[in-house]
């Protein structure tokens, strides 16, 4: 593949800029580790999962001692999740003869692995790079924290969530039916969005029209804006009209507005028991 | 040759003045351009207010169609640029694309299409020009030069390591003899910077690291050199320039790793910073951090607007930002001294108040965890970078903005995270308004509820009393005075780009684009 000159000085100078930087890393980087590249990512990254699952073991054992069991460096050696070699790096060709050989000059000793297990070990490795850098394939970790029944006095009392729902009526199971981290979505923002769980609320957003001459339309709302109001109504009728200066009147009433007058009231406490005790709802 | 015989005769028809061959007189680019739309912004200033007023609050309601036209073809193409104007022909991009049009019917003159590559097409914000020269960014991380009488390549130059998922989406903008350019992207924690190329030969003037290393000044915001050079804050849109103080504004992006602080603890300069360079130099003159260490994704690359005003009866000349992470900030262009800082929205709840010096104080108890804090905005912030206007008539400065929440999580626990190490999930909004906000308090004279849609939507003013901008699916001029609804139009879509206004042959136009469609407006009048 064509590479044109300038990328060439790039590559050239990462030789440089790992040796100033790699000192300065805080002492046990890597110890807390708990990336490991999810399904989605691995899917992503077009590697083989099976040479992925070899290699993580392999770089482990034969590498992680000095860069770290995530490959994100130590005070030994350089991060490689962040490294401009295996960033820029196809099938091995620049990664794998430093692998194959070693950097003997910078301490870096010749391992003696086999061409299929240098193989594994970059796979491994452009997997964990895809994985840093693709935020959709990340796994979330445990919403769980906390206490259930702090949040069903919340949800009977101060969230008022009581006022239309019930652990044993609505609710009942919703805890055995998703992980914490999603439960905590749907919950929070029952009509989803970006990055949400939802889509759980089910009842529609209505709007009641009042026209020039008294006349009420009723109806499940289908647009609303500056200039137009849409609504179906009980028996399946389209209805729409202008809008002109805010009129005619328009009534919205959404039965989730709730959740969204709690956003300026509930502290991160509230929300975390809350989710507990909905989790607790087996 | 077919094309270049298309076009000739359209460039001199409009008799165009241009001395020395050059489609673009360079001093178009000093002056309050009526028949020109010649930068990203229409101007230096960066205020996006025309000074045109054929089309105006008393004849509004007679605005209709000049023309439309569809550039794309299903194909997915946005176009996110706002389109330049130079002798009566537009120039706008989507990714990997480039169009020329006669603004006079929307007729496609040419269309240059960039390799097959596998760079990000998140968007594409335009082109800058140069006498005839055109200049954008191609998704691999190269600067493509064009003649843009033709549409053909001239060159293309690399910007920066292609392979490090950078996002080239930057309009260039021309200073002088300078190529200025940004550039995207946090994905992973790239090094930030800003750089100028020669226009004729693409060769690197200067590069201006976002980041310090070692002996610079801010590196003691850092725990290391490492943290910083891999800190990223990047300039992902244009900025504005000061052509007396020989200063380019530009506000830098969010650091990296995006959403955990634990391996950057510091205010990490000078991300999140507007920031005043020598665009002869490459030298940082004054920055101004409007988030220190900033731990949401709510990058200060938004509008920069420059504005002569007045304060305390003295004339100054002042820089205003209204940023992602709701607040304004007022400050004075010439040393960076900051004057005013106001939130405009009220849902805001991660700090702890301001510092001396007007900056947000950042609520450890809001930074994201493991099992989620809640925070307004959410990721995308109280506004974004959609255009934002100034108008010098009413002393007032518009903006969209969206009162969202999300839960914000860290995904990565390690010592030594990467890459964006967090997500966030929205947690419901608000609502969202267009704001007018006086820009010598950031108090808000008046404001449009959005019933639906709306949000950081895009803005223009003008001096035919006029301010117009889009909800989901309307063109709307309002009264700038006083928020009232003018005039609308049904579009396909929002707004995707910043409306321009411009004059040929004397008649003035609107064109607005709308996914991979430009729409141009005027105010007909009866044949003679």
């Amino acid at each position: 593949m064509f590479r044109p000159t300038v990328f060439v000085a790039g590559v050239l100078a990462l030789p440089l800029l790992a040796v100033s930087v790699w000192a300065q890393l805080p002492s046990t980087p890597g110890t807390k580790a708990t990336i490991e590249a999810s399904p989605a990512a691995i899917a992503g990254s077009k590697q083989d999962p099976d040479a992925v699952a070899r290699g993580s073991i392999l770089f482990k054992e034969k590498c992680g001692g000095c860069h770290g069991m995530t490959a994100k460096g130590t005070n030994k050696a350089p991060d490689l999740v962040r490294s401009v070699l295996v960033l820029d790096d196809e099938k091995g060709l620049l990664i794998g003869p430093v692998i194959r050989n070693g950097r003997p000059a910078k301490g870096m000793p010749k391992v003696g692995l086999s061409e299929p297990q240098i193989g594994d070990i970059v796979a491994w490795l452009h997997a964990q790079t895809f994985a840093a850098d693709h935020r959709n394939t990340y796994l979330f970790l445990d919403a769980l924290t906390g206490d259930a029944k702090k949040g069903e006095a919340y949800f009977n009392g101060t969230g008022g969530c009581a006022k239309c729902h019930s652990g044993t009526g609505d609710l009942k199971g919703i805890g055995g039916k998703f992980d914490a981290h999603d439960l905590q979505g749907r919950w929070l923002m029952p009509r989803g969005g970006r990055g949400g769980r939802g889509a759980a609320a089910k009842a529609p957003i209505t709007a009641t029209v009042t026209l020039p001459d008294g006349k009420k339309v009723e109806g499940v709302l289908e647009r609303y804006d500056d200039f137009t109001i849409s609504l179906k109504d009980a028996a399946g009728e389209y209805h729409s009209y202008s809008r002109n200066n805010g009129l005619p009147k328009v009534e919205v009433k959404d039965p989730a507005k709730a959740h969204t007058e709690l956003l300026r009231k509930y502290t991160d406490e509230d929300i975390h028991n809350v989710t507990a005790y909905l989790a607790s709802l087996k | 040759m077919k094309i270049r015989n298309l076009i000739f005769p359209i460039v001199l028809a409009l008799g165009a003045s241009f001395a020395n061959g050059q489609l673009l007189d360079p001093k178009k680019l000093l002056q309050q351009p009526t028949d020109t739309w010649p930068t990203y912004n229409g101007d230096y200033s960066a205020r996006r207010f025309s000074t045109l007023k054929q089309i105006n609050s008393g004849n509004v309601h007679g605005l209709s169609l000049a023309w439309v036209n569809r550039y794309g073809s299903g194909n997915g193409i946005t176009i996110k640029s706002t389109p330049l104007l130079v002798n009566g022909v537009l120039y706008f991009t989507a990714p990997n694309h480039v169009w020329a049009a006669d603004a006079h019917n929307g007729r496609e003159l040419w269309h240059y299409q960039y390799r097959q590559n596998t760079g990000s097409t998140i968007g594409n914000r335009g082109v800058g020009i140069y006498g005839n020269w055109l200049f954008f960014e191609a998704p691999d991380s190269r600067l493509v030069s064009l003649d843009a009488r033709t549409g053909k390549e001239r060159w293309s130059v690399e910007i920066a390591d292609p392979k490090l998922d950078y996002t080239s989406t930057v309009a260039p903008m021309i200073i002088g003899n300078h190529v200025v350019l940004g550039i995207g992207g946090d994905h992973i924690d790239n090094p930030g910077f800003v750089q100028s190329r020669d226009p004729e030969t693409g060769a690197l003037q200067w590069k201006w690291y976002t980041t310090p290393r070692n002996g610079e000044p801010g590196i003691e915001t850092w725990p290391d050199e490492y943290a910083s050079a891999h800190g990223t804050g990047q300039a992902w849109i244009p900025g504005a320039y000061d052509p007396e103080l020989n200063l380019y504004y530009v506000g830098t992006g969010n650091p990296n790793p995006v959403m955990a602080e634990q391996s950057r603890k510091g205010d990490n300069l000078y991300t999140c910073s507007i920031v005043a360079i020598n665009p002869d130099t490459g030298k940082m003159v004054w920055y101004y951090q409007v988030s220190p260490h900033e731990v949401h994704d709510w990058d200060a690359s938004v509008p920069i607007i420059l504005i002569d005003g007045v304060i305390n009866g003295k004339p100054r000349k002042l820089l205003a930002q209204a940023s992602r992470n709701g607040y304004y900030f007022l400050l004075d262009r010439a040393t960076g001294e900051h004057l005013v800082t106001k939130p405009f929205i009220d849902t805001l709840n991660w700090t702890k108040g301001l510092n001396a010096k007007g900056q947000p104080i950042p609520d450890p108890a809001k930074y994201p965890a493991p099992d989620g804090r809640l925070v307004s905005p959410a990721s995308g912030g109280a506004t974004n970078w959609p255009a934002q206007t100034f108008s010098p008539d009413t002393g007032l400065l518009y903006v969209g903005t969206s009162r969202s929440y999300s839960m914000y999580y860290v995904t990565d626990t390690d010592d030594h995270p990467e890459g964006w190490a967090g997500l966030d999930a929205q947690a419901g909004t608000d609502g969202s308004a267009l704001l007018a906000l006086d820009y010598k308090t950031g108090n808000t004279t008046w404001k449009h509820e959005w019933p639906s849609g709306g949000g950081p939507s895009h803005m223009l003013s003008t001096a035919g009393n006029l301010l117009f901008t889009s909800n989901a699916s309307n063109f709307i001029a309002f009264e700038p005075k006083t928020g009232k609804i003018l005039w609308h139009a049904g579009l396909t879509g929002p707004m995707t780009a910043g409306p321009i206004s411009y004059e040929l042959e004397g008649k003035q136009y609107l064109t607005a684009a709308v996914g991979d469609m430009l729409y141009t407006f005027t105010v007909n009048q009866p044949n003679k």
